[in-house]
């Protein structure tokens, strides 16, 4: 009996000489996994336009239903979309939000993207509401060609639906 | 006694009253950074510098939290319960010698010198009594009081029975404790704590009395309801044991006491084993700070030097209390019982036949105390190999060795 309990003993005395694994947190971050879904960010195109069309894909995505989009007709003088539509109003209700990542499986356009920055915290439940301007990022950070498709629609704005009867 | 004397008493009081709640206070701050590190962490160091204002904020959080009285509570005893459990707890203090600080400015007194020119009159403990040991015991038993009635007055089952477990383990492990500290007591013939400290001259208490330490060290951790024998507070079956209903500075005055009490049964092992404030060359330091710079340094010297060493000693017994409850598991009820009442007080009951005999047949002292250490370690090894601890695979029965059936 006496020998378990000094091995007992040892065995903790060794974790004193060794290195905490203690984070010293908000001075210390530890970085995340590449895969790790945080904050959502809405993306832009290089050419500095939002890549958001408005199409309300990722709120029917969503199983916490904390996505509102309001699309808006694009003003075809200075379009802030390729596209016809873009989201007008564009918020997520972080308390609801479960980063499950539906969204970003939803997006035609890979505009939302869940991202790095967890730390997420409000005084009250009006400020866990997300707006566009929160979460869209600068026009300068855009990247990537916008795909042919939307392209094309650039050109032809409103085709009539063609259905043969 | 005049009034300068009572004004210095009075004094002494106050300031060894607040030093032992600042022990408190830094004892759980200590105890929860070390605690840290034996479980690979760091442990609280944001309030202040290395956390070490953690224990005001603490203190500070614990006084604004709001004082509640459960309706059927015994209100009077459960508002008593309290100090009744705090005051034996920093009372025992009293008697403990910290250090030697002679202020009749004669260091030699200390050491009972017979050259000493001028009588003891030492600042670094309160009350010099002649049944110092006496009282140690009584007052370590008078806490229990203060425990059982919290359990019982705050009319809760969890409160209850965590107040009858403390108190069936203070009773149990008190006459192993009084039995390690008789010994000590037949092994100097005092019951002056001052006393015992200086007749430990050349070897310290735990040679003679390596039994009576060993079975000290155990009971007074169960005096005390440290771990492994924390089971008056085992919240996986009590809740909280018997401060269950109580909250804000009650229960501060709670853990106060369990903590003054850990502090106190350390100096009072470091004073009956490991030579109290004495340490080697301490005479040297007095001889020579006298030479060079008169009487009354040479005392303040030993003073001070003899409470450094004492307490240097006391945070080791503090670490090794931290240690131990980092390491071991909480003991089972009925194996606690079984413990104090088969082992420790028997093995308690040896020592001091032991002691009386080999006293009474040997009478030079010195051979006298390693004989005593033989038979301690002897007697230790002895009882260690007849408790085996049954392992579980004693107790399966395994298929194969089971009677075979008629219809098999």
């Amino acid at each position: 009996m006496l020998g378990e309990l000094i091995k007992g003993l040892r065995t903790t005395l060794g974790y004193i000489f060794r290195k905490p694994v203690t984070v010293q947190y908000p001075e210390v971050k530890r970085p995340v996994r590449e895969r790790f879904r945080g904050r959502h960010e809405l993306k832009r195109f290089a050419d500095g336009k939002e890549r958001c069309i408005g199409c309300s894909l990722c709120a029917a995505a969503c199983p916490a239903d904390a996505i509102l989009v309001v699309p808006a007709e694009n003003d075809p003088d200075n379009p802030r979309s390729h596209g016809e539509r873009y989201a007008a109003t564009y918020e997520i209700n972080m308390l609801r939000c479960i980063f499950c990542g539906y969204c970003e499986d939803a997006c035609p356009t890979n505009a939302i993207v869940l991202e790095h920055q967890y730390e997420l915290s409000f005084y009250d439940r009006r400020a866990s509401i997300y707006t566009k301007d929160m979460l869209l990022v600068p026009a300068d950070k855009g990247h990537g060609e916008p795909p042919p498709i939307l392209q094309q629609i650039q050109r032809r704005p409103s085709p009539p639906a063609q259905i043969d009867l | 006694m005049n009034w300068l004397d009572i004004l210095i008493l009075v004094i002494q009081c106050f300031v060894i009253a607040l030093a032992v709640t600042t022990a408190f206070a830094y004892l759980t701050l200590f105890e929860r950074r070390l605690l840290a590190r034996f479980q690979n962490r760091v442990g609280p160091n944001r309030a202040g510098p290395d956390g070490f204002l953690q224990p005001l904020a603490d203190a500070v959080k614990l006084f604004f939290k709001e004082d509640i009285v459960p309706s059927a509570a015994d209100r009077a005893v459960y508002l008593l319960a309290p100090a009744m459990a705090v005051i034996p707890a920093i009372i025992i203090w009293a008697v403990v010698p910290f250090g030697c600080l002679n202020i009749n400015w004669d260091w030699r007194a200390c050491f009972n010198d017979p050259y000493a020119t001028t009588p003891l009159r030492n600042i670094l403990q309160i009350a010099e009594i002649d049944v110092g040991v006496l009282y140690l015991l009584a007052v370590t038993s008078i806490g229990v009081y203060g425990i059982t009635l919290a359990g019982w007055s705050s009319n809760n089952k969890y409160s209850m029975l965590g107040g009858i477990r403390s108190s069936a383990q203070l009773v149990s492990y008190e006459l192993a404790l009084g039995c390690a500290v008789l010994a000590v007591v037949m092994t100097y013939g005092t019951l002056s704590t001052h006393e015992i400290v200086v007749l430990q001259t050349s070897l310290w208490g735990i040679v003679p009395q390596f039994l009576g330490f060993v079975l000290f060290m155990i009971a007074s951790t169960a005096e005390v309801v440290r771990a492994p024998f924390d089971l008056v507070e085992a919240e996986q079956e009590l809740v909280g044991g018997y401060n269950t209903e109580y909250g804000s500075m009650k229960f501060a005055l709670f853990f106060m006491t369990e903590y003054i009490k850990l502090i106190a049964v350390s100096a009072i092992a470091v004073t009956f084993f490991f030579g109290g404030w004495r340490f080697p060359g301490l005479q040297t330091l007095g001889t020579g700070v006298e030479a060079l710079a008169g009487p009354i340094a040479a005392s303040i010297a030993v003073g001070l030097a003899s409470l450094g060493s004492f307490l240097l000693k006391l945070v080791a017994f503090l670490f090794l209390s931290v240690w131990i409850r980092a390491s071991w598991p909480r003991l089972r009820y009925d194996r606690l019982m079984d413990l104090g009442w088969k082992w420790l007080l028997p093995l308690g009951l040896i020592n001091i036949v032991y002691t009386a005999v080999v006293y009474v047949l040997l009478p030079n002292q010195q051979v006298a105390a390693f004989v005593l250490f033989g038979l301690s370690l002897i007697t230790l090894a002895i009882a260690g190999s007849f408790s085996r601890v049954p392992k579980p695979v004693d107790n399966v029965t395994y298929v194969k060795d089971l009677p075979r059936s008629a219809g098999d």
